[in-house]
């Protein structure tokens, strides 16, 4: 549904997204995870046809995103990361304004922005103006005035940011309800946690995408490189630890160490040439996935 | 272009304007209050001019020359029976703009048919006051002379002298010489392209700033549909706007409308339409509230106002100036409105200001909306 093929886009001489490849299916929640400045936000603008690449192409559902932005654009709903609520308008006055842009009217409109919400139960702040929502009922606006046009393909640019767990949770009930339904939802999140309830991840680092798959394959990848080491010097067995040949990184984990090993490399190699520490694997979580990943990138790009 | 995005853009924009009801009363009430205070305070009419008199003479021929002064609606004598002192410490002061010495055989000399000098003092440090002044004091002197001058001749029986050359003076239009009729008519223009520029620098930026800009951008909104709503709701307030200081220039000031009504309202349209534009581009140009209302002030307020001939005429500026304010759209439009309002002409001579104005709107139309197509970086 969604076609990322080779794209790089640069901005004088910063490269923001670095020959990006990337295919997401129907009824896919692909999540797009990394750090502030990985190129998450310019591969979704990207794709909405805000920004054009600088080589490559990115298509949406056999569509040209470059040739038919026309026709691009009635297939997609694009939440920017600062969604455009005006908040002088109350709830319903912005769904009628989004609705009138993409010439969505009469019958058709008034029973999908009933469905829209009950499914987020919002009715009752129907007349409420947006200033006056809090942050998940904002971000739900945000969400309906994006679903209004019936899109085929969700983009969604950290929609979660700045709000509160249980929102969240209640924001990602309506995500996979819409998936369920058929639609494609690329979403941008620095939340490890929500990484984990999408369908797929892409981990992206400095505008490339490092690794993808499914959550649970990426965890059991990283899980024969990942080790917790406990010592009586926490600073002085880090110090030694990452001078050591294999060792991608050491970073504390309360009272002990997850130590990340280059794949390949097995435990008792290295406590061999670490007298007095002990390493046993841990089930990591994709926080650890993700550092592991991200330090054998950085190792990687230094040789 | 589709007219149901277009009307959406307007309906949103109205609902902003009439939400934001601070903003909503400064955009009627800074015309409203700029045109009292101009409008009362810029007047450059020279009347009651302070005067002291200094007569050394005292005599029936002094006396008659202070009772003409006095009987002047130009001239308001403060002190009588003054001195050098009083007229030196009164100019120091600013109390006093003009100083008349009778000399001491002031009337000797008239009874004998002698030149009697009269000393005038003034001070000049406002030049155009002062030389005002020193006409309205020329004129009457001159007059107070012949009268003299007539009475003698009837006396000795030989009639009134016919003065050789006879102006006959007549003022067309504004013909009470009042400096409000030609400032008020001006002003409104001034008033217009501050209002206008102002309102609109804000808009574009706003949505740049909160981040609806990019929103806007993936839907199918074209550039154009998203500018022309929004001059359009602008332009709504903008003829409000007009229609208030054209009230009271007429109402309050008493100034006469003596041309086309229609030409009035469709030359202001045009003009207001230009100054919307010429905000919007700004706005689109800086993407920053704070810059683009600098920006809109700087380049609506001063070349309206100093530039446009509303109160410095044109003619006077040296070459180059003269050639900047061929550019200032103002320039066109106060010369539309002092013509309509005071001479009462039409399109037959006032239409290559009004074309000036059309080309002027369908330009900075075609820049903002070029301006705008671009993407976001």
């Amino acid at each position: 549904m969604i076609h990322i093929g080779n794209m790089t886009r640069r901005f004088a001489s910063l490269t923001a997204v670095d020959r990006l490849n990337l295919d997401v299916a129907r009824g896919e929640i692909f999540g797009l995870v990394g750090p502030d400045g990985a190129g998450k936000t310019t591969t979704l603008r990207v794709l909405c046809g805000l920004l054009d690449p600088t080589e490559g192409a990115v298509s949406i559902g056999n569509l040209d995103v470059g040739k038919n932005l026309d026709a691009v654009k009635d297939q997609i709903g694009y939440m920017a990361q600062k969604f455009g609520l005006y908040g002088d308008l109350t709830v319903e006055e912005n769904m009628i304004f989004y609705s009138d842009l993409f010439g969505v009217t009469g019958q058709g409109r008034a029973e999908l922005m009933t469905r829209l919400l009950d499914m987020t139960r919002m009715s009752p702040f129907r007349t409420r103006p947006a200033a006056k929502l809090s942050g998940g009922m904002k971000q739900k606006l945000a969400l309906m005035c994006t679903l209004l046009h019936r899109p085929q393909v969700l983009l969604l640019d950290e929609p979660t940011n700045g709000v509160d767990p249980l929102s969240r949770r209640d924001f990602w009930d309506i995500l996979y309800q819409l998936a369920k339904d058929g639609m494609t939802i690329l979403v941008s999140t620095a939340y490890l946690d929500e990484a984990e309830r999408c369908h797929r991840v892409g981990l992206m680092h400095k505008g490339r995408l490092v690794r993808c798959d499914v959550p649970d394959a990426l965890k059991a990848v990283i899980e024969s490189m990942s080790f917790a080491a406990e010592a009586e010097d926490l600073r002085q067995a880090r110090h030694t630890l990452r001078q050591v040949p294999g060792v991608l990184d050491a970073e504390p984990a309360g009272a002990q160490l997850h130590v990340y090993l280059e794949s390949g490399v097995k435990k008792e190699d290295i406590e061999s040439r670490t007298p007095g520490i002990r390493l046993w694997p841990i089930r990591p979580s994709l926080e650890d996935v993700f550092i592991a990943l991200i330090r054998a990138e950085e190792r990687h790009a230094g040789n | 272009m589709n007219f149901r995005r277009l009307r959406a853009i307007f309906r949103k924009e109205a609902l902003h304007i009439i939400r934001d009801w601070r903003s909503l009363i400064m955009a009627l009430a800074i015309p409203m209050m700029l045109l009292l205070l101009f409008g009362y305070a810029l007047t450059l009419d020279v009347d009651r001019i302070l005067t002291v008199i200094y007569d050394q003479d005292r005599t029936p021929q002094s006396r008659a020359l202070i009772a003409r002064f006095e009987g002047s609606r130009y001239f308001e004598i403060t002190v009588r029976d003054g001195s050098y002192h009083d007229i030196d410490a009164g100019i120091d002061k600013s109390e006093v703009l003009l100083g008349v010495v009778i000399p001491k055989d002031f009337g000797r000399r008239l009874e004998q048919n002698q030149e009697a000098p009269v000393q005038v003092l003034i001070d000049g440090s406002d030049s155009n006051t002062a030389s005002i002044a020193v006409g309205y004091a020329e004129a009457l002197l001159l007059a107070h002379g012949a009268e003299l001058r007539d009475e003698s001749t009837i006396r000795r029986g030989l009639g009134k002298l016919k003065p050789p050359v006879d102006g006959r003076i007549r003022v067309l239009y504004n013909n009470e010489l009042k400096s409000k009729n030609f400032i008020v008519p001006g002003l409104i223009a001034v008033i217009l392209m501050i209002i206008a520029a102002l309102l609109t620098s804000l808009t574009i930026a706003r949505e740049w700033e909160s981040g609806s800009m990019e929103q806007l951008l993936s839907t199918p909104l074209r550039p154009a549909e998203l500018l022309l709503g929004k001059l359009l709701a602008y332009f709504v307030l903008g003829i409000a706007d007009m229609a208030v200081a054209v009230a009271i220039g007429v109402g309050l000031f008493g100034v006469p409308l003596r041309g086309s009504v229609p030409l009035l309202i469709s030359a202001s349209a045009l003009f207001l339409f230009g100054a919307l534009c010429w905000g919007i581009f700004l706005s689109t140009v800086t993407r920053s509230q704070l810059l683009a209302f600098q920006a809109s002030l700087l380049t609506s307020f001063l070349p309206a106002f100093l530039l446009s001939g509303f109160i410095y005429s044109i003619e006077n500026m040296p070459w180059l100036i003269q050639q900047i304010t061929r550019i200032v759209p103002a320039r066109y439009f106060v010369a539309i409105l002092q013509g309509v309002f005071l001479k009462g002409t039409g399109l037959t001579v006032l239409w290559p200001q009004v074309l000036f104005l059309a080309i002027y709107m369908v330009l900075v139309l075609t820049l903002a909306t070029r301006k705008m197509r671009q993407k976001m970086a």
